[in-house]
């Protein structure tokens, strides 16, 4: 399929979505009410429903990326924040800033949580290093159970204070609670997007190994420094407004690497894509199957992206390691 | 000029290069041969500053490698490793056009392409440029790596084992290819080759390396020799001089 017809394709998909997320919700929203100006209607566009697709593409994108990066620096195609740990050790530090600092404005417990989120993945890495065996399936076997250790963590101080509903809405993403106001944060994330992609070259040669890379002359130091900095404080946005997105940014650099390969300054535009195109389908389908009740999009994400990891694992080549 | 001044090398209390000296003059073809885990590889990864030694330094053209900066570094020495196995999913172009990094950063100009293309022929890739590396044969990715390596267009050469996987013919258009970067293009290349009959036909320079250390360097008259051999291999190995090429028989 030429290129152009490809983009044209993916333009008028994420059109549909981007229009059927604006439409449905609990509340009817018709064309015909906004045309006459109803004013209720026109609230519920602006306030709500606006918002929340835009916080949809903005988180979708930025965590697909952000996987996307994480898995060019470990150099495994089956990490990404949520199976090592990152995304759980936000969740640690929001819950510690909240209980310990209940009164720091938000940017300051997102930094917080970032600065947790980063712990978490250089303490993955870490543990990396340690273990000697490393096929391609134990590195994110690896990184779930530390993410379940971080996890069970958090879950005990929050039962301690009495936290265990915050904590799961935390880690749990919902966009239904996206108003304006709150979800301009996400425009953090998108930056740190276009930073990503300013630097794809850099990642691509990043994923070529540490040898090679110093080899070609990159400070392989700075930028594993650099991306792993960029994805924490995306996952940590994302998880302190919007909440965990689990398996997003697997399932979909996975699928994209399938396309068109792992060039980043070709795949990562796709991913961006891809990422804020699957978030709004399952947030679509979050407020269509038990209409008018939602679905929370975690729970979606959760049962949609955990089977596509199954199946990519189960027909990953044996023996291949990566790290 | 590359000089290794005493250079050591150790994993844990076991030496694997023991204070090596060793002088390589500008252009020509120098072929390290040596056992298995004689440290040919770690010497290499040394002098390419992707391994720390432990003491000794390693002076290009007088600089010490380990203190020139990294796209400096890039632009005069490139180095194909061992093993070469990727995590990530590129074509054979991608990987190539990867080689121009150290110039382009990723802005790639037609000068980089024209680099590209010419690496891409050299080594015979035309067919396969759009394939992904992950679905070629050994021999093929093999050639892909050293198409990059290549493509980084820098003075000194180091190539870690490049006729892995490689047919009769491969083998040989890639030794041809390493004369040529030497002979018409200036280059200084090192190439680590098991096949002492490579190493004899077309190396101006032979270093024998083991257990660590350098055994025996020379012309190929002199290392292509029973006596030497027996030296380096602990092994009774038959040269014979066949049209006026010294060949070593131990094929049985
Ligand atoms: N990471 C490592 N840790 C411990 N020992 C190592 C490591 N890498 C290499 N060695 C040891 O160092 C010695 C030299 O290894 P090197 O790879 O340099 O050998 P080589 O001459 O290239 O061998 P080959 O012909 O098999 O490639 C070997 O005994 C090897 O076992
Ligand atoms: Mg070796």
């Amino acid at each position: 399929m030429p290129t152009w017809l490809v983009v044209v394709a993916t333009s008028l998909v994420m059109a549909v979505l981007v229009v059927a997320s604006v439409m449905i919700g609990a509340i009817d929203v018709s064309v015909a009410d906004l045309v006459a100006g109803d004013d209720d209607a026109w609230d519920v566009l602006l306030l709500s429903r606006v918002p929340r697709t835009t916080a949809i593409l903005l988180a979708g994108s930025a965590m697909a990326v952000a996987g996307l990066v994480m898995q060019m620096l470990v150099r495994n195609r089956f990490v990404e924040p949520s199976t090592v740990g990152t995304t759980e050790a936000a969740g640690l530090g929001l819950l510690l800033v909240t209980i310990l600092a209940p009164a720091m404005p938000l940017p300051g417990k997102i930094g917080v949580a970032a600065a947790f989120a980063l712990a978490g993945t250089l303490l993955f890495l870490a543990v990396l290093r340690a273990v000697p065996v490393r096929s391609i399936v134990t590195v994110p076997l690896l990184g779930m159970m530390l993410a379940g250790v971080i996890g069970a963590v958090a879950t005990w101080i929050a039962y301690r204070y009495d936290l265990l509903q915050t904590l799961g809405a935390w880690m749990t993403g919902d966009f239904s609670g996206i108003v304006a106001g709150r979800m301009e944060l996400l425009w953090v994330t998108a930056a740190l997007a276009v930073v990503a992609y300013v630097m794809a070259d850099r990642f691509t040669v990043a994923g070529l190994g540490k040898d090679t890379a110093t080899a070609l002359g990159l400070p392989y130091g700075v930028v594993m420094a650099l991306g792993l900095g960029l994805v924490a404080v995306v996952s940590a946005v994302v998880v302190v407004v919007v909440g965990g997105l689990p398996f997003l940014g697997l399932v979909v650099p996975n699928v994209a690497s399938l396309l068109v390969g792992d060039n980043l300054r070709r795949t990562l535009p796709w991913v961006a894509v891809g990422g804020a195109g699957l978030v709004l389908l399952c947030d679509v389908l979050g407020r269509v199957l038990r209409y008018p009740y939602e679905i929370p999009i975690g729970v979606v994400m959760g049962v949609v992206g955990s089977l596509v990891f199954l199946y990519l694992l189960l027909r990953a080549p044996a023996g291949r390691s990566g790290a | 000029m590359i000089t290794v001044e005493q250079v050591t090398k150790r994993y844990g209390t076991t030496v694997v290069v023991d204070d090596v000296s060793l002088e390589l003059p500008r252009g020509g073809v120098t072929s390290v041969i040596g056992p298995n885990g004689a440290g040919k590889s770690t010497l290499l990864s040394v002098v390419a500053r992707l391994l720390p030694a432990e003491s000794g330094r390693v002076l290009l053209d007088g600089a010490d490698v380990a203190r020139t900066p990294g796209r400096e570094l890039a632009r005069r020495l490139g180095v194909l490793r061992q093993d070469n196995h990727l995590a990530v999913r590129l074509t054979v172009r991608d990987l190539v056009t990867l080689g121009r990094y150290p110039y382009s950063r990723g802005r790639t100009t037609p000068d980089d392409v024209a680099h590209v293309d010419a690496a891409v022929a050299r080594l015979d890739l035309g067919g396969l440029e759009h394939r992904y590396l992950d679905e070629l044969s050994g021999g093929q990715r093999q050639r892909a790596f050293v198409a990059m390596v290549m493509a980084q267009d820098t003075e000194y050469v180091l190539l870690d084992e490049p006729l892995n996987n490689l047919d009769m013919t491969h083998a040989r258009d890639m030794m041809r290819t390493v004369r040529r970067a030497a002979d018409e293009l200036g280059r200084t290349v090192v190439v680590v080759l098991h096949d002492v009959n490579f190493a004899s036909c077309w190396s101006d320079r032979i270093v024998a390396m083991r257990d660590g250390r350098v055994e025996v360097q020379g012309p190929p008259s002199e290392v292509i020799d029973t006596d030497v051999l027996r030296r380096v291999y602990d092994d009774e190995i038959t040269v014979r001089e066949v049209d006026g090429r010294r060949v070593a028989l131990y094929y049985t």
